[in-house]
């Protein structure tokens, strides 16, 4: 952000000596080059949030002989007193704190480890990397069962212990489906965000920690001084990025629980197309994705007041 | 100034393209026809993924356009577990095609919804009354859909494990009481040969839950919904008979007689002897028996005290109401309703024939068969599943408080909570309207 605006101003005095006419002629390539990109923004992002803002205040189905009708908050009224919804949004919130600091973290972590200067730390970098170029459906269907009651994971868990523990059924019991679904996408992600932080890294000078080696200073006290500062920028992209991933949570439920057992895994993405899909409500679907952009739209703007730039 | 303009002219043009695009999405309702070019009529099938079936589809058609010049049907066959989505999208771009087949229960929906024509196949082969009363898809008194065949619930079980644990093996006149069959599941627990004598099915989400599950409700004496008139589900999905089921139910799981969540393949595991009885389609019968010979057992459904119970009505065809050539559908429909065509789609698919001339043709169905007893099932326990638009809504809601209670919800909150979202549906739609 802070290089785009300095280059910006570097650009300025540059183009205030150019002529009219080539600025015209600027400004209509940009205005080329943009189109595409906004012609799909529109098509695919401005008229489908539009058309749900509107359709939420209908009784719009997915089948149905009646075209829709203006029904004011009758969607809004049944959602705030629908139980599923709440816990929708418990199970929603409860993934996005625990996935956002434990994937952050640990895809620091393994981005530290793989950016130290030893050999074979590419086939490292790339054992962290392939799950996240698998297809999150076909991770789902594999952990689906590894987490079964007779899976690898309880055979792991019972060998280890001597055959004295015997894991549940991870995802049939409501206490431990959303832990296995949150180890699941922690795993899945986790190299994403690795390679954001390794790249991060990259880009803090050398010199710096050659000073920071020069002044004594021990393994924590560079990372806390020249690191950590140095990772400003992406630290702030990834909080984001992970948070708004986080909150759609939606393919591992789908496959995985269906919302089972006892809605202990049910999201509001889940919920939305679950009802919007299977259940033909459309207008409350759409209901429900208003609130949850409201929603999504509100932590990411404390978010971004809280890592704003403070000078 | 000039940035400003332009900026403005900008804004001004991303904004009426959003409008343009709002608009042309909001009057996609234009009264078009369409589904045939001239007197090609298009056809759309489910069975995409399932061979044998979609030969005889293949066979009906290629018979048909060879018997006369005038109409020409093409075929276009999806995956099972896309077709009902292909349709709904197909609809709201006004997009159907002329001829398409429907799952039973669906039909009041689409019907509804205004996505089928009523059909007139009088002057067929076979007359509509020939028919299983359950193959024949009719809402608010008039035929939409018919169907070449039905299938039938039905446990399996091996004779030699009944009559080890000394359980009496039930006929048609005297299927089993629920005091029998608990004391025989207790039986073949206490054996220890079992982890889950009773295999059911529970992993198999879906459509079955609520065909395979709704039965055993009926049976002992709740339904789904209110059927006089299909205007409430509280007091009877919720209502005291209800809950005993869900009761029951639960306790299969908690008496460690029932797994509540199985297997990918039921049928395979029952054949391994993991499990000792299981409940299925008469769908299955031929490769059971197949592998079991003899021994196989295929038993009514248990008599909960309401009589034994099992679903009725499977995919059956229709013709859409924005069809340009209805005539040319109605000759191809009628062309179909020959009673060899009910023969080779029950022996394609090992389901019931529709009509009482195709049984005598079907191995194993006709009197005195192996599998004759489906064919009575699907007379004497029919029940079609609740015939109203709100049915996939019904549904869905059943599964969902199914599943809860085989993970062990409280049965009376489970079963409220679904009729209330059930009777809000009810009431937040016009289903009379169409």
């Amino acid at each position: 952000m802070t290089t785009m605006i300095a280059a910006l101003e570097r650009l300025r005095p540059v183009r205030r000596t150019r002529t009219t006419h080539a600025r015209r002629r600027e400004s209509l390539t940009a205005l080329g080059m943009a189109t595409p990109a906004v012609v799909l923004l529109i098509v695919f992002l401005v008229v489908p949030v539009a058309l749900a803002f509107a359709l939420a205040f209908t009784d719009a189905r997915l089948i149905s002989p009646t075209p829709a009708r203006f029904v004011g908050l009758r969607n809004f009224t049944l959602l705030f007193q629908d139980p599923v919804f709440y816990k929708s949004l418990r199970n929603t919130a409860y993934f996005a704190a625990v996935v956002v600091p434990l994937q952050a973290g640990l895809a620091l972590v393994l981005a530290l480890l793989v950016n130290a200067k030893v050999r074979g730390v590419n086939f490292f970098r790339t054992v962290y990397f392939l799950p996240v170029v698998t297809s999150m459906v076909v991770v789902s269907l594999l952990w689906t069962f590894l987490y079964r009651q007779d899976g690898l994971v309880n055979h792991v868990i019972s060998t280890l212990t001597l055959g004295r523990v015997d894991g549940p059924d991870w995802l049939g019991d409501p206490a431990t489906a959303m832990p296995a679904i949150i180890l699941m996408s922690v795993w899945q992600g986790v190299g994403f965000h690795m390679i954001i932080w390794l790249a991060g890294l990259q880009t803090i000078p050398a010199e710096l920690y050659e000073a920071a080696d020069l002044d004594g200073a021990g393994r924590w006290h560079r990372f806390r001084h020249v690191t950590w500062p140095g990772l400003r920028a992406t630290r702030t992209f990834v909080l984001v990025t992970i948070t708004i991933a986080a909150f759609s949570l939606f393919t591992q439920i789908r496959v995985m629980t269906q919302g089972g057992p006892l809605d202990s895994t049910t999201t509001v993405v889940h919920q939305a197309v679950h009802t919007g899909y299977d259940q033909q409500q459309t207008a409350y679907a759409a209901a429900i994705s208003l609130v949850f952009f409201v929603l999504v739209l509100s932590v990411s703007l404390v978010q971004r007041f809280l890592t704003r730039e403070k000078d | 100034m000039v940035w400003r303009t332009r900026r403005l002219a900008e804004a001004s043009v991303a904004v009426a393209a959003a409008t343009a695009l709002v608009a042309g999405c909001a009057s996609g309702s234009g009264g078009s026809t369409s589904g045939a070019s001239g007197d090609t009529l298009t056809l759309w099938t489910h069975n995409a993924g399932n061979s044998t079936e979609l030969d005889v589809v293949k066979k009906i058609i290629k018979e048909f356009n060879g018997s006369q010049s005038k109409y020409k049907v093409k075929l276009q066959a999806f995956p099972q577990s896309d077709y009902n989505n292909s349709v709904v999208a197909a609809a709201s771009a006004r997009k159907l095609p002329c001829l398409l087949d429907v799952d039973g229960p669906n039909v009041p929906n689409w019907a509804w919804g205004g996505y089928l024509a009523p059909v007139d196949v009088s002057g067929s082969e076979v007359p509509l009354s020939d028919q299983l009363p359950s193959t024949v898809g009719r809402y608010k008194d008039k035929v939409y859909a018919f169907g070449f065949y039905d299938v039938s619930l039905t446990f399996f079980a091996r004779k030699s494990v009944l009559n080890e644990y000394g359980i009496r093996i039930p006929t048609i006149d005297k299927p089993w009481t629920k005091a029998e069959f608990d004391s025989a599941l207790a039986e073949l627990k206490k054996s220890g040969k079992f982890d889950y004598p009773l295999e059911m099915g529970t992993g198999g989400l879906g459509e079955w839950y609520t065909y395979g599950y709704s039965p055993q409700l009926q049976s002992f004496g709740g339904d789904l919904i209110d059927r006089d008139g299909y205007k409430t589900a509280s007091g009877t999905l919720d209502g005291k008979s209800s809950v005993e089921w869900a009761t029951w139910f639960r306790s299969l799981v908690t008496k460690g007689y029932l797994s509540k969540k199985s297997g990918a393949d039921p049928n395979k595991d029952f054949l391994a002897g993991k499990s000792a009885i299981q409940w299925d389609g008469s769908w299955n019968a031929t490769k059971t028996a197949e592998r079991l010979g003899d021994d196989l057992a295929i038993i009514p459904p248990v008599d909960f005290g309401n009589g034994p119970k099992i679903g009725g009505a499977s995919w059956q065809w229709a013709m859409s109401s924005t069809c340009s050539n209805k005539a040319g559908a109605e000759a191809w429909l009628k062309f179909s309703r020959q009673t060899k065509y009910f023969v080779d789609y029950a022996k394609a698919t090992s389901t019931i024939p529709a009509t009482d001339a195709a049984v005598q043709q079907v191995d194993g169905y006709q009197p005195g068969g192996k599998f004759n007893v489906f064919v009575e099932f699907a007379r004497k326990y029919a029940e079609v599943r609740p015939v109203t638009p709100a049915y996939p809504y019904i549904s869905t809601e059943f599964q969902k408080a199914t599943q809860d209670i085989l993970a062990g919800a409280d049965p009376e909150d489970a079963l409220g909570q679904a009729a209330k979202d059930i009777d809000n549906n009810l009431k937040t739609n016009n289903y009379d309207a169409g």
